[in-house]
């Protein structure tokens, strides 16, 4: 559970608040995806939840943390992020990589046991990336390495996934398998959120969907809730409209031509 | 790595221990060194041996050890495979602490190292803020420009403060710019020991927040890392490892940028391993330059730091190169 109330974060030195009063929640069970234009604060919430940006006020909270106060290692072990970008500045085995999901189960003395190692296994089996295990993280393609970013954050164990973009550099196949799997792991009781800018393809996994506008929700509730061209025009600030997806019946946003 | 290689390392760490008792202006076989060592064996030797070679070879080891585990954790912590003390401006900054308290007088040898880590500390500050100021998030390349000047800087201090002291100290100062185990006695090693030992220590503990600040701040945050008390700590320890060198054998330069690319070369990954793997090639790699340093021109001595340079230099060219 992930619960935002009034949620106020401005960057040091920005002229205006990167969250300006966001309120929301994600419930366990399900996949919630938060949706909106560039700079409308996607990314500050992913950045808020681990700990990067201070929060001016209001709340944010993850299970029984309050992310402002909470033991950053405590918290990583109920929440797990796969950040927008990730680049390991000198290459590791994905086996190591995938380990370093736990480690916020140990402190400095403590070595990996038997239960990590599985833990990884069992992790890179459920994202497709236990046939990359012996590999190095240099030689993996895009998708091969999103998929073991997955696995790490697997691997971290919190019943709270939070993922930044999780389908770029995915290809169709891939990114259908990922999204069709972070649906598996709601309906398992995971909370999920996703923050992204594929509207259609959030729209037919999400069963809560959360529109930013300049830090602010502009409106929130299911895909067909949010999924109208009322609603997204004026955030999105450009000509659309809604259709529905003729093969699986999911709402559709076309950006139309100016002129 | 597997255990073979590790036998290696120390096989290799052994053998340049030999060397360094058994090699220069007299040489002397290695069954001789080996008995002298023992005590046996004419007293010329023994005294070569036990009291001018033996200090010697300790103190390169704990330099090129140190040196190696603070360029190691600096690369990973700065995400940065061209980070390393002597770059970065914190010998430097160690170098003009240590010159600080000779020229006050303070020459202590458990007050030396705790002088050389205020200066390395400040410099560790100073480049950071330097490099933060100037491209905001800290890139790779601002940070060593930074690290240069700051070190320029810390060159131009002590020059200064040699210009109103004595001769003695003059010549003292001298051999810390140009870095020389030489000076080396038990006294004071002892303490760069203990110093050394407990920081090394502390190194490793954090390997594995190296490890998750490697990916990234965002990435390591995600891991429950505190990234900013972390990278401190890190920061700390590097420089505490550094300064014991400085004030132990001066500026040496480069074996922190070299060690670690060499310990990653034989497949060691994991910060724990790199951080070891590099203190063992460190030592063996410095007991080597120190060698080289008092033979290739017997009876005179070659500066330690000019040896290590010129392995560095090109190295540094070829890093500069694939880094770009």
């Amino acid at each position: 559970m992930i619960a935002a109330s009034d949620v106020v974060v401005r960057y040091p030195g920005a002229r205006a608040n990167a969250l300006d009063g966001a309120s929301f929640e994600a419930r366990p069970g399900r996949v919630t995806a938060v949706v909106g234009p560039n700079g409308s604060g996607k990314s500050t919430i992913v950045r808020t939840l681990i700990g990067q940006v201070p929060i001016a006020s209001g709340a944010m909270r993850v299970g029984a943390f309050d992310v402002a106060t909470a033991d950053r290692r405590l918290l990583a072990r109920s929440l797990s992020v796969v950040t927008q970008r990730e680049e390991p500045a000198f290459s590791l085995s994905v086996r190591d990589y995938v380990l370093l999901g736990r480690h916020p189960h140990h402190g400095a003395w403590s070595a990996l046991g038997p239960g990590d190692a599985d833990a990884a296994e069992a992790a890179a089996a459920r994202a497709g990336a236990l046939a990359l295990m012996d590999r190095r993280t240099d030689e993996l393609s895009g998708g091969e390495w999103q998929r073991v970013r997955l696995a790490r954050a697997l691997a971290q164990g919190g019943e709270v996934l939070v993922l930044d973009e999780p389908g770029t550099f995915l290809d169709v196949a891939h990114e259908m398998a990922a999204f069709e799997l972070l649906d598996t792991l709601a309906r398992e009781g995971r909370t999920i959120l996703l923050v992204s800018h594929q509207l259609n393809l959030v729209a037919r996994f999400a069963a809560h969907m959360v529109l930013l506008h300049r830090g602010r929700v502009a409106a929130a509730g299911s895909p067909d809730d949010v999924m109208r061209g009322d609603v997204l025009e004026p955030v999105y600030e450009w000509p659309l409209v809604v259709a529905r997806d003729p093969a699986v019946g999911a709402p559709l946003l076309v950006p139309l031509k100016r002129r | 790595m597997n255990a073979s290689r590790w036998t290696l390392l120390v096989v290799a760490l052994a053998l340049a221990g030999v060397a360094g008792l058994s090699l220069g202006p007299v040489a002397i076989s290695v069954a001789d060194a080996l008995r002298a060592m023992a005590g046996v064996g004419d007293g010329q030797t023994v005294a070569i041996v036990r009291d001018l070679r033996l200090s010697r070879v300790v103190l390169a080891m704990i330099t090129g050890a140190g040196l190696g585990m603070s360029g190691a954790a600096l690369q990973g912590t700065l995400r940065n495979a061209l980070a390393e003390p002597y770059l970065l401006g914190v010998s430097g900054g160690a170098a003009v602490g240590a010159v600080c308290a000779v020229v006050a007088g303070v020459t202590a040898p458990v007050a030396l190292p705790v002088a050389a880590f205020a200066g390395a500390a400040a410099a560790v500050v100073l480049v950071l803020l330097i490099a933060r100021a100037a491209s905001g998030r800290a890139d790779p390349r601002i940070l060593l420009m930074a690290g240069v000047v700051v070190g320029a800087f810390a060159n131009a201090a002590i020059m200064v403060m040699l210009a109103s002291a004595g001769e003695g100290t003059v010549r003292n100062a001298l051999w810390w710019m140009m870095g020389s185990v030489a000076g080396a006695d038990f006294g004071s090693i002892r303490w760069l020991a203990a110093y050394a030992a407990v920081a090394a220590m502390a190194l490793v503990a954090v390997a594995r927040d190296i490890d998750a600040l490697a990916l990234g701040e965002d990435a390591a945050a995600g891991l429950g890392v505190r990234v900013e008390r972390a990278t401190r700590r890190i920061f700390l320890l590097s420089a505490l490892l550094a300064a014991i060198t400085v004030a132990g054998a001066g500026l040496v330069g480069f074996v922190g940028l070299v060690v670690p690319a060499l310990a990653r070369a034989l497949g060691v990954r994991r910060a724990r391993q790199v951080l070891l793997a590099s203190a063992l090639i460190g030592a063996t790699l410095v007991i080597g330059a120190d060698v080289v340093a008092r033979t290739v021109r017997a009876p005179a001595e070659l500066p330690l730091g000019a040896v290590t340079a010129l392995i560095g230099v090109p190295f540094f060219l070829m890093r500069l190169r694939r880094t770009a």
